[in-house]
């Protein structure tokens, strides 16, 4: 298999992390869940920088946002499949 | 000798490396004499005597005067520690009076090793120096004949905390320690965790790793005391250029608890902690995994393990933190491949074949496993070519 663009820790998660430089907008990126090594196609909506985060799926504001299978935090706006997730629409439930 | 029940001269699995033993039984990697500078104002007389014979080494730090209570326990904690790390053959401490400078002296002399101490009062800098500098030769050259011998891997003391991460080291470089961790700890080494603020979102999860319900819950205390005494009573805002730092953000982390998820990573799977330490409090427990109490900076955390006798040091890193420590070999780890190829001087260990899916992360850990009885057997890390020798003490508040 080629070289993922996107990588998922659990296959409850709802955000991936792009693991390529360079990632442009629509892009069909391979997806890997690294827990089972299952794959899948998603589209990027926006170039997006290594390291940071993509929706796997339609997030509502306040709800959950999952990755390691576990609680990090809640949506600040509505977030898109194959939208960015970061500071500006993602923050801590503590401090 | 048997103190540790390492000595009975059966190799207790195949993984060897070469270190020297010292006059207590500890085993280090690195043969330092070092100048240890009791208080801020000693750093000028012991970078002097440094200075005079090659080959020893200073290690100047910001405190020392008018520190009390639990503040200054912390304070001879971390320089006992520090002097009595098994990384260094011998010490000679200078301090501005002859009462602490006692006290750290007969701290580090319970170890056995060489150690002489220096007050500046009555004898001013120059003095000093040249008194403190017959002795710093007389130490290096014993010191340069002291031979090495091959060790069991369960001699080693290995600790772990990570810098600059970013959503990779969750990924790649935490994964790797903690596959090293899975696979050593069961051969008897010692191994330390810590960055108690950066658990936060991940405590219930920390609390289920310890070894047993009492354990858990001292870990939770400690870590809810950090949580109630030092962040809450400080912060000013959601401590979000702090924690996660702008490194963090730079690099993809977003929150606190997505930090904290990709920190644990560093525990592996398998392996449990038997108990809770103070900084650098050095373990009693035998061998097994530790958590420590300490911040979450770089060289105040590895400052703190390598004073509680841990003699090599394992540092994942995502954006590239280029710390290193006077002592102690700082072995660093990266997942990230813009990292590897913007600061590939800085990396010890690239994992960055774990996010394209050619590296697993059981290929890692030995993988780690083999640099950290290389780094042991001599071979200087990327930190220690570069002349990274951060030493940063631990203020847990202001002085009298």
């Amino acid at each position: 298999m080629a070289a993922p663009q996107l990588l998922v820790h659990e296959k409850k998660d709802t955000v991936g992390v792009v693991v390529v430089e360079g990632l442009k907008a629509n892009t069909d990126m391979t997806v890997v869940v690294t827990a089972d090594n299952s794959s899948f196609k998603l589209k990027s909506r926006m170039e997006v920088p290594i390291g940071h985060k993509i929706a796997l799926t339609d997030i509502k504001k306040g709800d959950t946002v999952w990755k390691y299978g576990q609680d990090i935090g809640k949506a600040v706006a509505d977030i898109r499949q194959g939208d960015h997730v970061h500071v500006h629409n993602l923050k801590t439930k503590r401090w | 000798m048997a103190k540790n029940g390492k000595s009975d001269g059966k190799p207790k699995s195949n993984m060897r490396f070469s270190g020297w033993r010292r006059e207590n039984d500890r085993v280090g990697v690195r043969n330092h004499v070092l100048i240890l500078p009791l208080d801020d104002l000693s750093n000028a007389a012991c970078e002097a005597v440094a200075n005079n014979i090659k080959g020893t080494l200073a290690i100047p730090h910001a405190y020392g005067r008018l520190q009390f209570g639990e503040d200054l326990e912390t304070f001879f904690r971390t320089l006992i520690g520090t002097g009595a790390n098994p990384n260094v053959a011998a010490c000679v401490v200078i301090g501005i009076e002859d009462g602490w400078t006692k006290r750290v002296v007969d701290g580090i002399k319970k170890t056995g090793k060489p150690v002489t101490g220096f007050g500046i009062e009555l004898n001013g800098d120059i003095a000093t120096i040249a008194k403190a500098s017959r002795v710093a030769k007389d130490y290096l050259q014993w010191a340069s004949e002291l031979k090495k011998e091959e060790c069991d891997i369960s001699e080693l003391w290995v600790s772990t905390k990570c810098g600059e991460s970013d959503t990779t080291t969750g990924l790649a470089s935490c994964p790797t320690v903690g596959n090293m961790y899975d696979k050593l700890i069961p051969k008897g080494i010692y191994g330390v965790f810590g960055e108690t603020s950066e658990i936060t979102g991940g405590e219930h999860l920390a609390k289920a790793r310890a070894i047993s319900p009492e354990i858990g819950e001292k870990w939770m205390k400690t870590w809810q005391a950090y949580e109630d005494e030092v962040i809450q009573a400080h912060k000013t805002d959601d401590l979000s250029e702090s924690q996660p730092t702008k490194g963090n953000i730079a690099g993809g982390l977003t929150t606190i608890e997505e930090k904290a998820l990709g920190n644990l990573e560093k525990i592996g799977r398998t392996c449990r902690y038997i108990d809770v330490l103070e900084p650098a409090e050095a373990p009693a427990k035998g061998p097994g995994l530790y958590y420590m109490d300490t911040s979450s900076a770089a060289a105040e955390c590895v400052t703190l393990m390598a004073a509680a006798g841990y003699a090599v040091h394992t540092f994942p890193t995502g954006q590239g933190n280029i710390i290193g420590n006077p002592i102690v070999p700082v072995i660093k780890i990266t997942g990230n491949p813009r990292t590897v190829r913007t600061m590939s001087e800085h990396v010890d260990l690239d994992v960055s074949g774990i996010l394209r899916r050619d590296m697993t992360i059981p290929e890692a850990g030995d993988a780690l496993i083999e640099m950290v009885i290389r780094t042991a057997n001599g071979r200087l890390t990327a930190a220690e070519a570069l002349g990274h020798r951060e030493y940063s003490l631990t203020k847990l508040y202001r002085s009298a």
